[in-house]
């Protein structure tokens, strides 16, 4: 038995963990024995906040060793790999070349097979839609020892259960991925100061036909909440660039878990009036390289301790773009009287198209990303109150960062949970499955 | 110019990450020998993605065979001098099961000490003759002092230490470069079931890997990876018996 954590390191716990590391001996290895079932579930680098990758007293398959990458076309840009390998692996190697991962998430330093089966998206998400929409073929070792290759036009319900399937539908081995066309790491990048959430709403109007990502920070402690800074960007043309400085890599990281959480009332403040402060003296175009860009806190390794032992949840939210304007307003304003602020708060509007996956959390809106130290009671009164206002609002949570809500939200949330239910594989289960699906 | 590498089990997870890392440094042909070809022709196949340009070649070879180690070594010479010859093999018996059953006991040995130095030995002879290239044989830790709790596999790595000592001796006035690496506890697949059994801790094989890369770059004759190792393992085989004795380690 090991103790293992998940990115919000809400609590550590044993599991037992089976290391898979040869793509061929997958399917033997997750077979469920004969007789009693041993239900697990996979676990790849972690970084997802809750417990959806977690089966604590029960069995995790651990797929870093699948690291392998296993074909690549250059003339269609589809790159064959094994589940395990992370897109950081790949930005660094295709980017060279060419080619790049089509959907970035907030962090690199995530295995494909996560990005799948939660279909992560990315600041493009208007332009390029969700991880799922470039997976052409993902093959999926069943516990009852069966193999199978799924993708749009095969075997589709299978694909649409899979993608955003939180892992429920089988162990991901292996996929085929479309990379998109770059010209080189750099993008044209653009930050403008925002005064509240109605300007917000104009700028991304604006920019959502003109440029490839967008995305927001917001300060939601100052001043009732609402200004932040707005930043859009498209990739650089060839040549831009030439001769800049590439970013250090991993250059700072949390060396220990601080004995309370250094996100507090007075160090939000502080942290949002400086960053606001800064980055509004800074606004206008700039050249950026695409990892600071997407990715701004991989170069700080082990962010997530700093909310001290009893760690943090994330709160993500979409709500239909009708509602908006208001339903932001009013969960701002329930975070302000709350006194718990968020440190990092993310606003961005997706495009209008529904997700591949049956499960995807994607949907034509607007996003809402909130980190919260865990302060127990307190802080869940506060997730009740922002579930209301979600709930009123046509909203769902976002399965890869939650770790507390409720069924019926689930099930509101995401209309196709009966679908997705018939395709689940027997064998496998998880801390979430069991909180939300029953089992 | 093209770097020539020639990689001897392949599949272990160190010699695929170190290959991966030479492979970035720059143009580099890779001949794989593993004991699994379809194994070995897994990792050819991520290095050709890695590099569409290099030749990779994957095989498969009997490690217990002296004349097949001795054709083979002969064979790949015969292709062109390697730069370099990584010697990676190894298996990680469990202890008890040796104490028992000693076919366990000599097919750890041979795999782990035997196998390894007839490989290095076949190569020594070609590169002694054109004096040059860099001979890498990856030993380890538990090599330098038998311990109670795996010091059958401590035994066979503890060959290749005096082989490797053997050969920097022979080979001095030559410019070949014998180099000795000793892993500490690596996060492989190799160690995964000992996981979570807490002591220090396993090293990430990414580091492992580029410690091993750089140690090989500097041609330095013993190489302890993470470098921790060289001081506690220092203390260890200095320790006296009396106190050592008392270790349930």
């Amino acid at each position: 038995m090991m103790k293992v954590t998940s990115w919000g390191r809400l609590g550590s716990l044993e599991h037992e963990v089976c290391f898979l590391s040869d793509r061929t001996g997958v399917p033997a290895q997750v077979r469920a024995p004969p007789g009693g079932q041993a239900p697990g579930v996979c676990y790849g680098m972690g970084r997802s906040y809750g417990d959806v990758c977690l089966n604590p007293g029960g069995l995790l398959w651990n797929t870093a060793g699948l690291n392998r990458f296993i074909g690549f076309d250059a003339d269609t840009g589809v790159l064959t790999c094994e589940a395990g390998v992370l897109l950081r692996d790949i930005q660094r190697l295709f980017i060279p070349r060419g080619f790049m991962v089509p959907v970035n998430p907030g962090t690199q330093i995530i295995t494909v097979g996560g990005a799948i089966a939660n279909d992560v998206h990315g600041k493009n998400h208007h332009r390029h839609g969700s991880f799922g929409d470039h997976v052409l073929r993902i093959r999926l070792a069943r516990t009852d020892g069966s193999v199978a290759d799924c993708g749009p036009d095969l075997l589709p319900e299978l694909f649409a259960a899979t993608v955003g399937g939180i892992g429920l539908t089988g162990v991901i081995i292996e996929a085929d991925i479309r990379l998109r066309r770059v010209a080189g790491p750099w993008l044209d990048t653009e930050l403008i100061a925002f005064e509240n959430l109605g300007e917000f709403f104009r700028l991304s109007d604006a920019s959502e036909a003109g440029f490839e990502h967008t995305v927001s920070w917001i300060d939601c402690v100052s001043w009732g909440g609402g200004r932040g800074i707005f930043m859009r960007g498209n990739p650089a043309v060839a040549g831009a660039g030439a001769g800049r400085a590439l970013p250090r890599a991993g250059w700072f990281a949390v060396p220990f878990v601080p004995p309370v959480s250094l996100i507090n009332g007075l160090s939000l403040r502080l942290f949002n009036m400086l960053y606001y402060g800064m980055k509004k003296r800074t606004t206008g175009p700039s050249l950026s390289h695409y990892e600071p860009f997407f990715c701004p806190l991989d170069n700080v390794l082990e962010w997530n301790r700093i909310y001290g032992p009893r760690g943090f949840f994330q709160y993500q939210s979409v709500i239909a773009r009708e509602h908006g304007l208001e339903a932001t307003q009013a969960m701002l304003g329930e975070i302000a009287r709350s006194g718990n602020g968020s440190f990092l708060a993310v606003l961005k509007t997706f495009g209008d198209r529904q997700g591949p996956g049956m499960m995807s959390f994607p949907r034509p809106g607007v996003t809402l990303a909130l980190d919260f130290p865990n302060k127990g009671a307190s802080t869940q009164r506060l997730f009740e109150r922002l579930d209301a206002i979600v709930r009123e609002a046509n909203g769902r949570l976002y399965l890869a960062k939650d770790a507390r809500m409720s069924r019926d939200l689930l099930e509101s949330g995401y209309p196709r949970l009966a679908e997705f239910l018939k395709h689940r594989d027997p064998g496998i289960s998880s801390a979430m499955s069991r909180r939300l699906m029953g089992g | 110019m093209r770097k020539r590498i020639i990689i001897i089990g392949a599949t272990s997870a160190m010699a695929e990450r170190c290959a991966r890392l030479w492979l970035a440094e720059g143009p580099a042909d890779f001949v794989l020998v593993g004991r699994d070809l379809a194994k070995t022709e897994r990792v050819a196949m991520d290095l050709r993605v890695r590099d569409p340009k290099a030749g990779i070649r994957a095989l498969a070879a009997d490690f217990r065979d002296p004349a097949g180690i001795r054709a083979l070594a002969d064979c790949l010479w015969s292709q062109g001098a390697p730069d370099l010859v990584l010697i990676a093999h190894g298996l990680l018996p469990d202890q008890q099961a040796c104490q028992i059953d000693l076919s366990s006991c000599e097919e750890a040995l041979l795999v782990n000490g035997v196998s390894p130095a007839l490989f290095a030995e076949a190569f020594a002879g070609h590169m002694e003759r054109t004096g040059g290239g860099t001979l890498v044989l990856i030993g380890s830790i538990a090599g330098d002092r038998g311990r109670k709790t795996n010091y059958v596999y401590g035994a066979g790595k503890g060959l290749l230490t005096r082989y490797a000592q053997g050969l920097q001796h022979r080979l001095a006035a030559t410019g070949v470069a014998v180099v000795l690496i000793l892993p500490g506890p690596t996060d492989t697949p190799m160690t995964a079931h000992l996981k979570g059994q807490g002591g220090l801790g396993m090293a990430d094989v990414d580091a492992v890997a580029r410690a091993i890369v750089a140690g090989v770059a500097k041609k330095l004759p013993v190489c302890y990876v993470p470098g921790k190792w060289a001081v506690i393992m220092m203390v260890i085989r200095h320790l006296p018996r009396f106190i050592f004795n008392k270790l349930n380690i």
